[in-house]
């Protein structure tokens, strides 16, 4: 459970977080969104109790993050940007320092410890020094740090950047498993992982938050949201008998690979009658998709200039 | 108690990880071994006691203690690790003091492998190993004083050289402002009083009053109190540097 009340922090003029709320419940992952310097980190950084918010509150599990830092703190996984970890020692020597900062001890240390070498895929490179390592491994020694004393709360900067895509698809299965009974907060800018990982997704540009929804939800905000695409050999009649439908908005071509898509005037669906036409015409068509909306245009329009439309 | 003995574990493993520590060791012992017998003529002095060695601390650790000191905090902004250890449940104090106390019990294993000397000394005569205690007592706690200096300072910078540089300047003046040049220039101008409160600062006025076999509290006190201020220094640069 995280709660964050117009949590802000400014640094002499330049404000870098203005007056974000939310409220996050156990068994939802939230990615943070936004362009670098919208302020993401920054407040990931207020939440994980690293720096103090110049006003307004934060809580992690109803522990004030500045008045009750130490029990915020216990409850806390953070993994911060760039995955830093002391270089000269191995991963199991650190490791076994955060287990006893965090007070494990006993058996459930060493169970804790084997459980997420296993689940990090960490058991190879145990025993040589973290700054030989390759970033992906550096990276997920950072995430093992991070989820060490099974915390409640988990707070990833970034957690994929600079991984393959074999071991960004598994750190985002990590986080799937353990969504179930945790609070996570994840930052990113591959909109992708939106859709891979987070039940929600807040967008922040300039300290302030744009948009709050389900990734379905963004997704419906595209202009592309039920329009249909298809490819053609015949561009030129396609594009005639498409712009005929009564419920067409606009036909635009893809400049570079010809596709064409039809955009369908608000709250109308038009998949039915685009291949209705299609095939009336007798046009040959090789591929017809109906689109979910992309949140990369979403994201676009609603971090540049006409957030305020997008967002209300 | 628990995250202060964690901290101050790992930052003395840290220590013996690469070959900083044994090239420190050896440099120190080295060092210390010259000016003792070689500047110090502890042989032609022909006196049982081990003034020629503790003479030279003061300056062997104007240059190694910092040396030392340089990456307790630089290091940890610049790699960034300092988010993640202060996102631990730790606090501030147990950081600062962990990682301190580390360094300082580092210096102390060095300083503690310079024993021949007192072998040798006490196989040629028979010195007074109390004032030779004192003398170490002092030595260790002028040497906490600079690494306290160096922690404050290394708090404030990334980079581990502008860290020795500046470290090395203001315990030279910590130290200067003992000597006789020093003192009798502000004599001249100064009422005793003020000249007093000077030397009253200096590393070394205290250091050479434990050496001589007097361990007066007020001697000690000086030096924690130094430690502590420093300490604290370190903590608030620390916390108002975090952002940047």
């Amino acid at each position: 459970m995280i709660e964050t009340q117009q949590l802000t922090k400014r640094y002499g003029a330049l404000t870098a977080v203005d007056g974000i709320s939310f409220t996050l419940e156990p068994g939802r992952v939230l990615g943070f969104l936004g362009p670098n310097g919208a302020g993401k980190s920054t407040t990931m950084k207020m939440i994980a109790g690293f720096l103090a918010p110049t006003s307004g509150r934060a809580k992690v599990c109803g522990h004030d993050v500045v008045d009750d830092a130490l029990a915020a703190k216990q409850v806390l996984g953070y993994l911060p940007e760039g995955a830093p970890s002391y270089g000269e020692m191995t991963p199991r020597q650190f490791l076994s320092f955060v287990a006893d900062v965090r007070n494990l001890s006993g058996a459930r240390r060493t169970q804790r410890i084997d459980d997420v070498v296993e689940r990090l895929h960490l058991t190879g490179v145990l025993d040589q020094p973290i700054e030989t390592l390759s970033k992906g491994f550096k990276r997920r020694v950072g995430l093992a740090q991070a989820i060490v004393h099974d915390p409640q709360v988990l707070i990833l900067d970034e957690p994929t950047d600079g991984l393959d895509p074999n071991q960004k698809h598994e750190v985002r299965a990590l986080i799937n498993a353990m969504a179930k009974d945790k609070t996570i907060v994840v930052s990113t800018h591959i909109l992708e992982e939106v859709h891979a990982v987070c039940s929600r997704a807040i967008i922040i540009a300039n300290g302030r938050i744009l948009a709050d929804a389900s990734p379905a939800e963004l997704e419906a905000r595209s202009r592309y949201h039920q329009a249909v695409s298809l490819t053609t050999s015949n561009v030129g009649a396609a594009k005639e008998a498409l712009s005929r439908i009564a419920d067409v908005a606009a036909v635009e071509i893809d400049p570079q690979d010809h596709r064409i898509t039809a955009f369908p005037k608000p709250g109308k669906q038009i998949f039915a009658a685009v291949s209705d036409v299609v095939k009336a015409q007798g046009i040959d068509v090789s591929e017809l998709q109906l689109e979910s909306g992309r949140l990369d245009e979403v994201f676009r329009s609603v971090t540049q200039g006409n957030g305020q439309e997008a967002a209300a | 108690m628990n995250a202060i003995r964690t901290i101050f574990k790992r930052e003395l493993m840290s220590y013996f990880a690469t070959p900083v520590a044994y090239v420190f060791i050896v440099i120190f012992l080295l060092l210390a071994g010259a000016f003792t017998f070689y500047i110090g003529n502890f042989y032609e002095r022909g006196q049982a006691d081990l003034l020629p060695f503790f003479n030279f601390h003061p300056w062997l650790y104007l240059f190694l203690v910092p040396a030392v000191g340089m990456r307790l905090w630089s290091e940890e902004r610049k790699s960034g690790t300092i988010e993640m250890l202060l996102t631990l449940p730790v606090t501030m104090w147990q950081a600062v003091l962990g990682k301190f106390l580390a360094a300082w019990a580092f210096i102390g294993i060095a300083l503690a492998l310079t024993f021949p000397v007192w072998i040798t000394v006490n196989y040629l005569g028979s010195p007074d190993n109390g004032v030779i205690f004192a003398s170490y007592l002092g030595s260790f706690l002028m040497a906490g004083a600079f690494l306290a200096v160096a922690s404050c300072i290394s708090a404030c910078t990334r980079s581990q050289v502008i860290a020795f540089i500046l470290t090395v300047v203001v315990c030279f003046l910590l130290l200067l402002s003992g000597y006789a040049l020093v003192l009798n220039a502000f004599a001249a101008i100064a009422p005793q009083g003020v000249v007093d409160a000077i030397a009253g600062l200096s590393f070394l006025t205290h250091f050479a009053a434990i050496s001589k076999g007097v361990i007066d509290f007020r001697d000690l006190i000086y030096f924690l109190l130094t430690i502590a201020f420093w300490l604290y220094a370190s903590a608030v640069v620390i916390d108002l540097k975090k952002a940047d």
